[in-house]
């Protein structure tokens, strides 16, 4: 029995634990990080799944990550590598698709074929919500204020300051981005149902929500507040995929002195006193440290780990009360070649950005319905990017990955959540079937296919219920209510027990701000 | 103005139409409307770039070599067949006329490379020798194949003992049946290769590239790429950094290789060359080239003055920017000569002339933001910022 004595042991290396570890290490604090798989990462993760094929199995692409954070932790030395996308296509029935490139002329022609009105306001609609992605992202980069008590004045005073940088307009506009659904948000300034398509469809990621549910609008925020070398809202692609960045973050974390094991999964806290010791592992292995700070997400934490027995009353009801409901699932394949889009023939530029089979606002809210009454979608939103024609690391020559993420797939499946693993194949087979509409002959280019549903999404990588976010993206489910009203300062009832996982604000995504917030507000507690 | 042996095949994939000129040549600055993803191909997969507009030197017969020593400040006496050599060369006051690579191709060829011509400069050395000078610029095709994934897409079309090639040197081999010369040679600073070409078989090697290269995420970079690779790995460019001592027209342009971070290769205790009794002379150089890592939280602050996200130039830059000791701009220390946001190291550089008196520690560049002049804390350090293990790696 090992009694090794840890400042802390963050319990799970996902790229939050990572980060979260790598700044308490360079505080010069001694840090066990403690991982259950044999691949660091969490579900940013790169795994060599079919020989020679690297896939980002569940999370596949990178913008959110604070670049305060690539800075302080020096993660461009600790091989931290983002390639910008170009495009955003959305292939369709016709002899076109709808691609929205880099430059702003070059989309308001494609845009323009489906109507010119809305051609012309797009740089205005990118504008207004690059604008609103500022000044989230600076509400990211700051832990939530937690009450309205005067030791949080600070950060209430700095989200006045920020409200009052918007003119009346604006303050206007986010109330409706903050209250809407993502449609009718959408309506406000688009007529083109195509156009609406894609873009609604970033309201909806990881949420079990329709295009037409309100509160979807902020979701759609939370994906334009990302960043590359200050460009707002372009995503990219991680050298050698998302696993990668949490490479770089466990390079950091090792540089700066932090310990990680990997085989060591975590059955339980050690609590006396209401005090969290240290943690035990599946071995036996008792590991004593002065605080614990959890990855994982509230559920697995708080209800799994420590017990509601532990907590109470009114915290334990309002995490069960905490919405996960994954919504989402993942296909991965190893392809021996790339078959055409019928609407844009040919390997061009428009397939090495992001591509999205939502061809308008009907598609994805029918997709919905089907979800709402417990079934997967017949004809899901999909989300494809083919890294390997980017980074040819990730595929043998002439070959190539293709990532699909599939919404929706409802973890309660009406005849129960362990029946997906009876509708693995057809479900896999559903995504297939659509993606032919677009690409066909796409079936004769597989050499390999990962399907990933919401169950294996839990199993594998520990998110409950398969939430890719550790919890919805709801409204009421941020900032001070994240993932609990009295819980929103990574603290827990438990003494020294703390989280730095996304479910914790501000949440979701490859952002890395849980786990520098958490770590950053543990070191101000333990100077 | 002339079209490169490549300008047929960059016409119909230069989507931009962004052309500049480069030595009297068409070049492409970039072939999409930005070049960021064929930088990134440059460093994350590979790039080809058309570098044909290089003046190219054959420089043959029983004293090419000697005329080599006499005029380069590298010792080339014994540079071997099959070896490349980066040297500079000086006018008889010890100012830097140009910087190129010398390439042995036999016991008495040689290719050298230049930015300026310098075919007179050459010949005014000849004489008494028995050499041979010839200028190749348009008869030999250049390509520049660089990036992580260049060796690989080499191996796919090559013949011969490309793959062991070590960092500068050089090989004869064959693409698509076209016998050519492949240096490991570059200027990005990374792993890569520069191939020398017959131009009338130039057009069948782009297209052998070009078609492997498609299954290793191969895109063809212009020059706007390329500029942020050099000034990522502190390559001087001259025209930009430094001027040629023939046509400065005053003392203060002309650079001695000292201040250019060019004396390693100074040799002085060797026969005559031009410029060495007045290089012995220099004692202490005034300027040290050096790289500025300017910082970001400040430059962060100073855009969050003005309401606005910090905007990093979106391309490299090469227009002089004074550097000062203090921030009252009282004091005036050098001037940065080009720069660039470096999305691989997430940092804001710039390479630069600093009296040497004043070259370590911190300085102060001007940055201009919404109108205003500031100044903003920048780092001296090594102008080397990207300096990848792989550039030199020997592989066996």
């Amino acid at each position: 029995m090992s009694t090794s004595q840890y400042d802390a042991i963050v319990v799970g290396a996902g790229h939050n634990g990572l980060v979260c570890a790598a700044y308490l290490a360079r505080a010069g604090r001694k840090v066990l990080v403690l991982e259950r798989r044999d691949v660091l990462g969490g579900a940013a993760v790169s795994e060599e799944v079919f020989p020679g094929f690297t896939f980002s199995v569940a999370s596949y692409v990178v913008s959110l990550f604070r670049p305060r954070i690539i800075r302080e932790l020096n993660l461009a030395q600790h091989g931290y590598q983002v390639i910008p996308m170009d495009c955003a296509f959305q292939p369709l029935h016709d002899d076109h698709g709808l691609a929205r490139w880099g430059d702003p002329d070059r989309t308001r022609l494609e845009i323009a074929r489906y109507s010119p009105q809305d051609a012309e306001v797009y740089p205005e609609f990118s504008r207004a919500m690059t604008r609103m992605g500022q000044l989230a992202a600076q509400i990211i980069d700051q832990p939530a204020p937690t009450g309205l008590h005067w030791r949080h004045a600070r950060t209430v005073r700095n989200i006045w300051k920020i409200w009052k940088q918007l003119d009346p307009k604006e303050q206007d506009l986010l109330v409706k981005l903050l209250t809407l659904s993502a449609a009718d948000f959408l309506d406000l300034w688009f007529e083109s149902d195509i156009l609406k398509g894609p873009l609604s469809a970033s309201g909806i990621i990881g949420t079990f929500k329709g295009v037409c549910s309100p509160g979807t609008a902020y979701v759609l925020l939370h994906h334009y507040m990302g960043e590359i070398d200050g460009a707002f809202r372009s995503w990219g692609f991680s050298v050698g995929g998302t696993g990668a960045v949490s490479m770089a973050c466990a390079r950091a974390a090792r540089h700066f002195g932090a310990t990680i094991r990997t085989g060591a999964s975590v059955t339980d806290i050690m609590i006396a006193n209401n005090r969290a010791a240290g943690v035990v592992l599946d071995s036996g292995e008792e590991i004593k440290a002065r605080a614990v700070i959890s990855n994982l997400d509230p559920h697995n934490t708080l209800t799994k780990l420590v017990g509601h027995q532990h907590l109470p009353d009114d915290v334990a009801k309002s995490l069960d009360r905490f919405k996960y409901r994954g919504s989402s699932g993942k296909v991965n394949l190893a392809l021996n070649g790339l078959p055409d889009f019928t609407c844009r023939p040919g390997i061009g530029d428009h397939l090495r950005g992001d591509i999205a089979i939502a061809p308008n606002v009907q598609y994805l809210e029918r997709a919905y319905d089907e979800a709402k009454y417990g079934a997967y979608s017949k004809r899901p939103f999909i989300n494809v990017v083919i890294p390997s024609l980017t980074d040819p690391t990730v595929a043998p020559p002439g070959c190539h990955v293709m990532s699909c993420f599939i919404q929706y797939a409802p973890y309660e499946l009406a005849s129960g959540p362990a029946t997906w693993d009876r509708e693995r194949e057809n479900f896999g087979q559903t995504v297939l079937d659509t993606l032919e509409e677009y690409m066909p002959g796409l079936r004769k280019h597989i050499l390999h296919m990962q399907v990933l549903t919401p169950l294996d999404l839990e199993r594998t990588f520990g998110l409950a219920q398969g939430n890719i976010f550790h919890g919805e993206l709801s409204l009421e489910q941020l900032l001070f209510q994240r993932p609990a009203w009295g819980l929103a300062s990574y603290r827990t009832p438990i003494k020294n027990l703390w989280m730095c996982g996304s479910g914790t604000h501000p949440g979701g995504g490859i952002m890395g701000a849980s786990g520098e917030l958490a770590a950053k507000a543990w070191l101000r507690a333990n100077r | 103005m002339m079209e490169s042996p490549f300008f047929a095949r960059q016409k119909p994939l230069c989507e931009s139409m962004r052309w500049t000129i480069w030595s009297g040549y068409y070049a492409v600055q970039s072939y999409l409307l930005k070049h960021d993803l064929e930088y990134f191909a440059l460093r994350t997969a590979a790039g080809l770039i058309d570098v044909s507009p290089l003046c190219k030197y054959l420089i043959t017969g029983p004293d090419s070599r000697s005329l080599l020593c006499r005029i380069m400040t590298r010792d080339l006496s014994r540079l071997a067949p099959g070896r490349v050599a980066y040297t500079c060369w000086c006018d008889p006051d010890g100012f830097v006329i140009g910087d190129g690579t010398v390439m042995c191709e036999g016991e008495q060829e040689f290719m050298l490379t230049s930015t300026d011509p310098s075919y007179a400069w050459l010949m005014r050395h000849t004489r008494g020798l028995d050499v041979d000078i010839n200028d190749v610029t348009q008869a030999c095709a250049a390509l520049a194949l660089q990036g992580p994934a260049s060796r690989e897409i080499l191996l796919s079309v090559c013949s011969g003992p490309v793959g062991t090639l070590s960092y500068y040197h050089a090989t004869r081999s064959e693409i698509a049946g076209v016998p050519l010369w492949i240096s490991r040679t570059g200027y990005t600073g990374d792993l890569g290769y520069e191939i020398w070409i017959p131009t009338e078989s130039a057009g069948a090697v782009w297209d052998a590239l070009m078609e492997s290269g498609a299954d290793y995420a191969l895109r063809p970079a212009g020059l706007k790429a390329l500029d942020v690779c050099r000034v990522e790995a502190g390559l001087l460019l001259q025209h930009v950094d430094y001027h040629n001592a023939l046509h400065a027209l005053i003392n203060d342009r002309k650079s001695t290789p000292y201040e250019l971070g060019l004396g390693w290769m100074v040799k002085l205790d060797r026969a005559p060359f031009v410029g060495q009794s007045a290089l012995r002379r220099f004692k202490k150089a005034r300027w040290k080239f050096v790289g500025l890592d300017i910082d970001w939280p400040e430059t962060e602050a100073l855009y969050k003055r003005h309401n606005l996200p910090p905007a990093l130039p979106s391309e490299a830059w090469r227009t002089s920017v004074p550097i000062y000791l203090d921030r009252g701009r009282q004091h005036q220390i050098g001037y940065a000569t080009s720069g660039t946001w470096s999305p691989i190291l997430k940092k804001n550089i710039a390479l630069a002339t600093i009296q040497s008196e004043f070259a370590t520690g911190t300085c102060q560049i001007e940055m201009t933001v919404e109108h205003t002049r500031h100044t903003v804390t920048a780092q001296i350090v090594p102008p080397r910022f990207f300096n990848p293990a792989r550039k030199t790696r020997r592989f066996e």
